[in-house]
């Protein structure tokens, strides 16, 4: 479990988070919406310990973060990135296997126990093919796959995810969405910010929105994605899509956005 | 394009077919070293050599006047050289794979900060004010370091240290030091004290003596050991410095570390041998080659074969001509063709 709480930060003097307050616990897919530039990303930075709240917290499983060590940290929460391109043509077991050291350490050479963590995650993950290929030359999915299975093999019980459906085509974000709902299920506890309010209707456990700084609604998509939230978050006018039960199914422009 | 090119092997071939790999290397360093105590204005057969040195292990016999001709002229004259060589190459092409993995650019050399630069103003000065070589040695060592520290410092104070105020504070710096030799040039005598700057600025094996290896070994190996075991920590940075962090690695420390320990030994290799250029560029190219771009591995095997590379060139500068060729020359003219192989083998892996 892991908690902001009333957090601020500023980068130079310009205001971002003016007292965010938000909580991942396992077993949950948690989906944070928000503009472009409303701090999505500096709120999830911020939860895993990489910057420094101005005010208010964060808390893992009811410490400070300040009293974790990076290494302890690191095996509670995994950070996930969006999907890059790396410099060198490491091996996508290369780069599960850096999911180990926080496990190791930076000095102690992976050992046969590490190198099965890798083959599980790998395996867990469907991408045991994979292996052996430069991480350069898989495509975007597989790629944003390798570096969930890194996260995996860091054995930490929660995942932070930076847009991890950005840049990938139409079926990998459907696949990758159902791999992390399955995820969720098995008892991991995901936090992923993403910019389509679609897919939190059908996949996420639960959906927070970030306007002006702050977590402006946190709940079921049901009650927190609403035609009028959209139109706080993004200021454009949309509606609800309903199927035969009653159940929202997705969003559609209204007639007129820029009314 | 990318189906045209073939896979770089060392990523392809399962892990059991790669300890070979990991073995030429090094295998190179001692037939490398081998062939340069042979070589020479008195050339001795390879399994000479071999023989004097297992004599003077004590696991063979040989004629003491014999012994002590070859004792003379293996270890007085050739072995300085020879330990030089290795060291001077090795510090290069660990400083620059490093310097690689750190800025996350395969096109990164250990000049990048500046100490090449800063190096070459404090011999120049050092010739400028007597030439006396301890003191050309310790001026180019100095200077070397306090432009990496000026250039360091600008990032950190202008820009929080970001990679790219480093490459910029390094930029500054290397500038600063390149215009304060071309003063130190202008100031010199143009019958003596200029021709002493350029030619060593070609660089040189020529002037080193065992007393000079003496002190610069240890530093020398200490931090080539010290960036080797920071080669996991690389490639978690080589990622990205979020990544890094999240995964538990103390980037900043890292960072400075693997800056200083490979500013460290790229100063030395000024103070010792002058500018050799291209090692620490080429050499971490050939080494991902072999054993992959994993650091861990890289690092080691890119010290092995910079110590074999330059021990070759050194062969070749002094055996080519008469008189000896600067050795920076011979490492440019055989490092360009050698750099147009790699091009072609790695262009792959620096896809974006």
């Amino acid at each position: 479990m892991i908690e902001a709480r009333d957090v601020h930060f500023a980068y130079r003097g310009r205001p971002v988070l003016r007292g965010a307050t938000l909580a991942l616990a396992s077993g949950e897919l948690v989906c944070l919406l928000g503009a472009n530039g409303a701090g999505k990303s500096t709120l999830l930075k911020t939860m895993l310990g990489l910057l420094k709240p101005q005010h208010g917290g964060v808390m893992a499983d009811g410490r400070p973060l300040g009293q974790l060590a990076r290494r302890q940290l690191a095996r509670l929460v995994a950070y996930v990135p969006q999907v890059h391109a790396a410099p060198f043509p490491y091996t996508v077991r290369d780069v599960v296997l850096m999911g180990r050291l926080p496990a190791t350490g930076m000095f102690r050479a992976p050992g046969a126990a590490d190198q099965a963590a890798v083959a599980a995650a790998l395996g867990h993950l469907g991408i045991g093919h994979l292996a052996g290929r430069p991480y350069t030359e898989v495509s975007g999915g597989e790629r944003q796959l390798a570096l969930i299975a890194r996260a995996l093999a860091q054995e930490a019980r929660l995942l932070v995810m930076d847009e991890p459906l950005a840049g990938l085509d139409y079926g990998h974000q459907l696949r990758l969405l159902e791999r992390l709902a399955r995820l969720a299920a098995e008892g991991y506890g995901v936090l992923m910010t993403t910019h389509d309010p679609d897919q939190p209707l059908s996949s996420c456990d639960r959906v927070a929105l970030l306007i002006d700084g702050r977590i402006a609604a946190d709940g079921s998509p049901e009650q927190a994605l609403t035609p009028d939230a959209i139109h706080s978050l993004y200021g454009v006018r949309v509606d609800l899509l309903r199927g035969a039960d009653g159940r929202p199914l997705a969003f559609r422009p209204a007639e007129r956005i820029l009314a | 394009m990318a189906e045209i090119v073939s896979t770089s092997p060392a990523v392809a071939l399962p892990s059991r077919l790669r300890w070979p790999r990991r073995l030429v290397p090094p295998l190179l360093v001692l037939a490398a070293t081998v062939m340069a105590l042979s070589v020479g204005r008195y050339p001795l057969p390879a399994g000479e050599t071999l023989r004097f040195l297992a004599a003077a292990a004590g696991l063979a016999d040989m004629a003491p006047e014999r012994y002590a001709l070859l004792h003379n002229l293996i270890v007085e004259i050739r072995l300085p050289r020879v330990l030089a060589a290795i060291l001077v190459g090795a510090s290069l092409s660990v400083s620059g794979a490093s310097y690689q993995a750190l800025f996350r650019n395969p096109l990164v050399s250990p000049g990048l900060l500046g100490v090449l630069a800063g190096a070459s103003a404090g011999a120049a000065l050092g010739i400028l004010l007597g030439g006396n070589w301890l003191l050309v040695q310790a001026s180019a060592f100095l200077t070397g370091l306090a432009a990496v520290g000026i250039g360091v410092g600008i990032a950190h104070l202008f820009g929080g240290g970001s990679l790219v105020m480093l490459i910029l504070g390094g930029i500054l710096s290397g500038a600063l030091f390149t215009s304060l030799l071309s003063v130190v040039k202008y100031l010199a005598d143009p019958y003596n004290q200029l021709p002493a700057i350029v030619y060593w600025l070609m660089g040189s094996l020529g002037q080193v003596n065992l007393n000079d290896m003496g002190w610069a070994a240890l530093p020398m190996i200490g931090g080539i050991v010290l960036l080797c075991l920071l080669g996991r920590a690389l490639d978690a940075l080589a990622m990205g410095d979020e990544e890094a962090q999240a995964l538990g690695i103390p980037v900043r420390a890292v960072r400075l570390t693997t800056i200083g320990a490979a500013t460290l030994v790229s100063a030395l290799t000024v103070s010792i041998a002058g500018m050799i250029g291209w090692i620490g560029l080429i050499v971490p190219h050939i080494a991902r080659l072999l054993v992959g771009p994993g650091n861990a591995r890289l690092l080691p095997a890119a010290a092995s074969l910079g110590a074999a590379f330059l021990l070759f060139a050194d062969g070749l500068a002094r055996n080519l001509f008469a008189t000896e060729l600067p050795i920076g020359i011979v490492t440019e003219l055989l490092g360009i063709p050698v750099f147009l192989i790699v091009l072609s083998r790695v262009r792959r892996g620096w896809a974006q």
